[in-house]
């Protein structure tokens, strides 16, 4: 379970800059729940994934992952049980180490690090299995620098890394944002696929309405720093995309949407 | 070039190899434009000196040489990750410190250790010529030095301060503390360094607190040397290719010196090295220039 009590972020504070990414934000998620975030750009999706991960430090409220108060724990330290997966698919992984060094340094996600080899033949076996598990056939190019992938290699790689370790949180900042459609999609399966499998409580946050609505099991909408929209079960399952965009502008106030993109996504 | 010329570069260019392994590290693997060395050879020198005119064991005064080194290292990376000081700040504080530190450590801007034994020592009645026991004993160390860096870059440990030095975002992610990685890879990066001050003074025969001047500019040479040598290599490689670089470098400099037609002399040793450094870092720049063109 994570939970979020009432969080408030201030950018800025005490400038003409000042900005109010959240403003009393409460959000608790189910063990198992997968959620989806929408909201306008600037609207605080990736600040309460950033203060759910422990980039941002609320200066109110709590945030908790199962029983514990972890609102002050370092992101390093937080990664224990937070697994991400960024927007840029060059922020997920090293370039310049090969793809099962990057593995490796995933396997090993909230375990002390000592300095028995990284790659030791069972290690590298289990990565190779989980990366023939993708179908992209990359298991036979292990050895390779994560440089020479592409951006949805990359990104399908990210996944079986934030799932390597036992995580029991998932954040995915606009994961399949930076791919083209057809490997949006596959990226997009794969989180479903993966997020079943290994039962992570999932916080996915998403520029499309139809991803919103096609992946996850609850829709939360944010607006200036507030939860506006929080649907799930039976109503979300009755909802169309148009339906939500009708419900996302009439949150701006009636204001003509600036981004059609979130239509046809 | 004399046989006795040429052995005393490969003699300085295996010294400064553990130099180059540490700005490998430092520079390389962290991405921690790292200036502490200019004052932790030095500090190596002198404290290996002291140690040894104190009768301390030559093999002891290494080591306390390179804790010495790693001291310096871990001031820096205090600045640095507890206080946020711009990386190359924060080691140009130190090293600017260091000099201060050096004069306190041996009393005087130099010592001689003419008559002290030295790791070597035992190695001189094995009937080789003097000129080339020195490197050879030099090669199997830094041999042995570069094995055992190689082996903990290797390992999960070795892993995770390559993914804080290329990409610190990630590897926070994957539950690495950055500032930790920093510590401990500045303090073996200085160390090693450190090291080398050591082995310097009880090779030259005499430790100056001058003689840190430039080692950053050697290091780098050495690594720059190395990786045009060796290209698109596996962690174990870069790591030879350093110490290669720095004997190639050593030899190419003693080359230019000795060469009459240059008129070039021992003292402008480092306006050479900057020349060269200043090339090897432009080439490549100049090459890709011409191949977009």
């Amino acid at each position: 379970m994570i939970a979020a009590e009432n969080i408030h972020v201030t950018f800025n504070r005490g400038t003409p800059l000042e900005h109010k990414a959240l403003r009393g934000v409460s959000l608790t998620l189910a063990d198992g729940e997968f959620v989806t975030v929408i909201g306008s750009n600037g609207a605080g999706k990736s600040t309460l994934l950033g203060a759910i991960a422990g980039d941002v430090t609320p200066e109110k409220g709590v945030i908790r992952v199962g029983a514990d108060d972890v609102t002050r724990e370092k992101p390093a330290l937080r990664a224990r049980r937070v697994a991400r997966v960024f927007q840029d698919p060059l922020a997920g992984s090293c370039a310049n180490l090969s793809i099962e060094e990057n593995l490796a340094l995933a396997a090993c996600r909230g375990v002390r690090r000592g300095l028995g080899l990284a790659l030791n033949g069972a290690r590298r076996a289990r990565l190779r299995d989980r990366v023939a598990e993708l179908g992209l056939g990359l298991e036979n190019r292990m050895g390779d620098r994560m440089g020479l992938l592409s951006g949805g290699q990359r990104q399908a790689l990210a996944l079986v890394m934030a799932t390597l370790a036992d995580a029991k949180v998932l954040l995915l900042d606009e994961h399949t944002a930076a791919l083209d459609p057809g490997m949006a999609e596959f990226v997009a399966n794969l989180t479903e696929k993966l997020v079943v499998e290994h039962k992570l409580t999932t916080l996915m946050v998403t520029h499309s309405m139809r991803q919103a609505l096609d992946h996850g099991t609850r829709t939360i909408m944010l607006h200036e720093g507030q939860i506006v929209l929080d649907i799930s079960g039976e109503r979300r399952r009755t909802m169309t995309v148009d339906d939500l965009v009708d419900m996302f502008r009439r949150v701006r106030g009636g204001a003509e949407l600036d981004d059609d993109s979130l239509r046809i996504g | 070039m004399s046989a006795i010329a040429f052995w005393g570069a490969v003699e300085l260019g295996l010294i400064f190899g553990f130099v180059a392994l540490g700005v490998f590290l430092a520079f390389r693997v962290l991405d921690f434009p790292d200036l502490t060395v200019d004052g932790s050879f030095p500090l190596g020198a002198a404290t290996a000196a002291v140690a040894l005119s104190n009768g301390i064991d030559p093999w002891t005064s290494l080591l306390i040489a390179a804790a010495a080194g790693s001291v310096c290292g871990l001031v820096t990376a205090f600045l640095n990750v507890r206080f946020g000081i711009l990386n190359l700040l924060a080691s140009i504080l130190t090293m600017i410190a260091l000099f201060s530190v050096n004069l306190r450590v041996m009393g005087r801007p130099n010592m001689s250790l003419l008559n002290q034994d030295t790791i070597v020592t035992p190695f001189y009645d094995l009937g080789i010529p003097d000129h080339i026991v020195r490197p050879l004993v030099l090669l199997v160390l830094v041999v042995i030095v570069a094995l055992l860096l190689g082996r903990f870059l290797a390992s999960d440990f070795g892993l995770a301060m390559r993914a804080a030095g290329a990409n610190p975002r990630m590897a926070q992610a994957n539950g690495v503390d950055v500032g930790r990685q920093i510590y401990v890879g500045m303090a073996l990066s200085n160390g090693l360094v450190g090291l080398a001050g050591a082995l310097f003074a009880q090779i030259a025969g005499f430790a100056d607190v001058t003689s840190g001047v430039g080692t950053i500019v050697v290091g780098l040479a050495s690594v720059i040397v190395g990786e045009t040598l060796f290209r698109n290599r596996s962690m174990l490689i870069a790591l030879f290719a350093c110490i290669l670089g720095s004997v190639v470098y050593r030899v190419a400099v003693q080359l230019a010196l000795s060469a009459d037609f240059l008129f070039l002399k021992a003292s402008d040793l480092n306006l050479v090295t900057a020349v060269l450094v200043t090339l090897a870092l432009i080439l490549p720049k100049l090459k890709a220039r011409r191949r977009a063109a």
